[in-house]
């Protein structure tokens, strides 16, 4: 097996029930596992609810560790489609020429870096300061506080293994609360001082709130960017002919995106919590337990994605759901597209081969799967074509 | 060369024209509004939903299975719902009126 390779650990469990179990500390979660299932249990708020207490609806859950509500995430149609519309302008600004112009010379400036070393360990010296500098782009705030999120290293808004961590946490939460204060104090045009400035149903959004946002928005996007872009990487290393066509057909790019979200899924699943005695995949799931939408077996789906095991880099159709579905589909992905879009072209330009030296892998532990999502480091070296 | 008219949520009338590439492209290019078409055409988002005129479904045709399965879960979609990513702009299309989903 190549050392890129990401394998399914859900492909038979999803062929003969459709679902898995796994014990998360003591709130068990059912796990859906087929696309369709999926999809379904995504759309039916009423049902699968993400607005119960704080935390719960994640996998590990972190209620012991945390308060503040994730905003628009956890919370249910049709307050959630009061906050969401406040920030989803905001998060499309990607798109912008400008900002898509800033966002390119980061990227070429973190390429030109690797390609003036001899080795790079992937995880911490490329994925994480790229990750890290991009977010200033997304907050519009000076490149320089990159810094600071940089110096917290990959892990600062999880927990290593079951054991969650909160004192890491509230390095993340104080942070926020601090940045809060000064835009009350100083508002500009940071996505802050814009939250802070929003209205909700007539009012203005409170610090609890803003933050709830802010909180997302960091932990949202850490280690899920971490793992497309490092993943890549890996992937490219053994797939030299994959970077020379996208050299030589670039306007296949934004379909290998999709493709490389599709067979890397950096979020394995997310959670809902059951409202009322019901049914998944003619499972008998109680009121008050939990589900999770498990996007990475989704995105195996044999009876929907031809070749499933396979990156198919330029896969026309192409129904993954990588970023989510319904709803609550990931308020990042227009930023995340656009940095792997001029990453996967600024790589195919400037880089003629990749080799992996060391690697230790990232594996989930999620009780009956085991499920490798990336690498928790990678020690590569680049050769400049 | 294909005439295309989308009609959008604010009652815009809007008639663009293109020779290659999807429908969903082509509104995008031209800046369609609610046509975002974010996943680039791959049939992930559903967020090129468009409702084809009743008078003018032959010239597209029903929706594929990846697509109905994509529109299924959306409660604004019906019998004359395609996704325009997978329209493609040929001469079969010209003059049809897309009236964009909310």
């Amino acid at each position: 097996m190549k050392k890129s390779e990401l394998a399914d650990p859900f492909k038979s469990a999803r062929q003969e029930k459709g679902y898995g179990k796994m014990n998360d500390q003591i709130d068990p979660v059912t796990m859906v596992l087929r696309l369709k299932d999926v999809r379904k249990t995504a759309h039916d708020w009423k049902k699968f609810t993400s607005g119960a207490v704080p935390g719960r609806i994640v996998v590990p859950s972190e209620v012991n560790i945390r308060d503040t509500r994730q905003i628009p995430f956890e919370v249910d149609p049709p307050m959630h489609g009061a906050y969401r519309s406040i920030i989803e302008r905001w998060f499309k600004r990607p798109l912008e020429p400008e900002y898509e112009e800033k966002l390119s010379q980061q990227i070429q400036a973190i390429i030109n870096e690797a390609l003036a070393k001899e080795t790079i360990e992937v995880v911490s010296e490329f994925s994480l300061p790229l990750q890290s500098r991009a977010l200033t782009l997304l907050l519009n705030i000076p490149y320089e506080e990159a810094e600071t999120w940089i110096g917290w290293g990959t892990h600062v808004f999880r927990s290593e293994g079951v054991a969650l961590d909160a004192s890491k946490a509230n390095i993340l939460y104080e942070y926020i609360d601090r940045q809060l204060e000064k835009a009350s104090q100083n508002p500009g045009d940071d996505l802050y001082s814009v939250l802070l400035n929003s209205e909700v149903e007539g009012r203005k959004l409170t610090a609890e709130e803003a933050k709830g946002v802010m909180v997302l928005t960091f932990a949202g996007g850490r280690d899920t960017v971490i793992n497309a872009v490092t993943n890549s990487i890996a992937y490219f290393a053994e797939h030299p002919e994959a970077l020379q066509r996208l050299r030589n057909e670039p306007e296949i790019i934004g379909k290998a995106v999709e493709e490389l979200i599709r067979y890397f899924s950096p979020l394995t699943h997310m959670g809902r919590v059951v409202t009322e005695d019901t049914q998944v995949c003619e499972h008998a799931v109680k009121a008050d337990s939990r589900v999770s939408l498990c996007w990475a077996s989704a995105n195996r789906d044999e009876s929907v994605f031809e070749d499933a095991d396979k990156v198919v880099l330029d896969r026309k159709l192409n129904p993954h759901v990588g970023f989510g579905f319904g709803h609550h589909k990931c308020l990042g992905a227009t930023h995340t597209r656009q940095m792997m879009k001029i990453f996967l072209k600024n790589l195919a330009e400037k880089v003629e081969r990749i080799d992996i030296l060391d690697l230790k892998e990232n594996i989930e532990d999620l009780d009956e799967f085991k499920r490798k999502v990336g690498y928790d480091q990678i020690s590569v070296s680049f050769k400049a074509r | 060369m294909a005439k295309i008219t989308f009609i959008t949520s604010d009652n815009e009338t809007i008639t663009v024209e293109g020779t290659s590439g999807s429908v969903m492209e082509l509104a995008v290019q031209h800046g369609i509004h609610g046509i975002d078409g974010d996943c680039g055409g791959v049939c992930s988002c559903a967020t090129c939903h468009v409702h084809v005129a009743q008078e003018h479904m032959h010239k597209t045709g029903a929706a594929n299975e990846i697509e109905r399965d994509m529109l299924e879960l959306d409660d604004d979609a019906d019998e004359y719902s395609r996704l325009a990513c997978q329209l493609q702009l040929d001469e079969a299309l010209d003059n049809i009126v897309l009236r964009v989903a909310k």
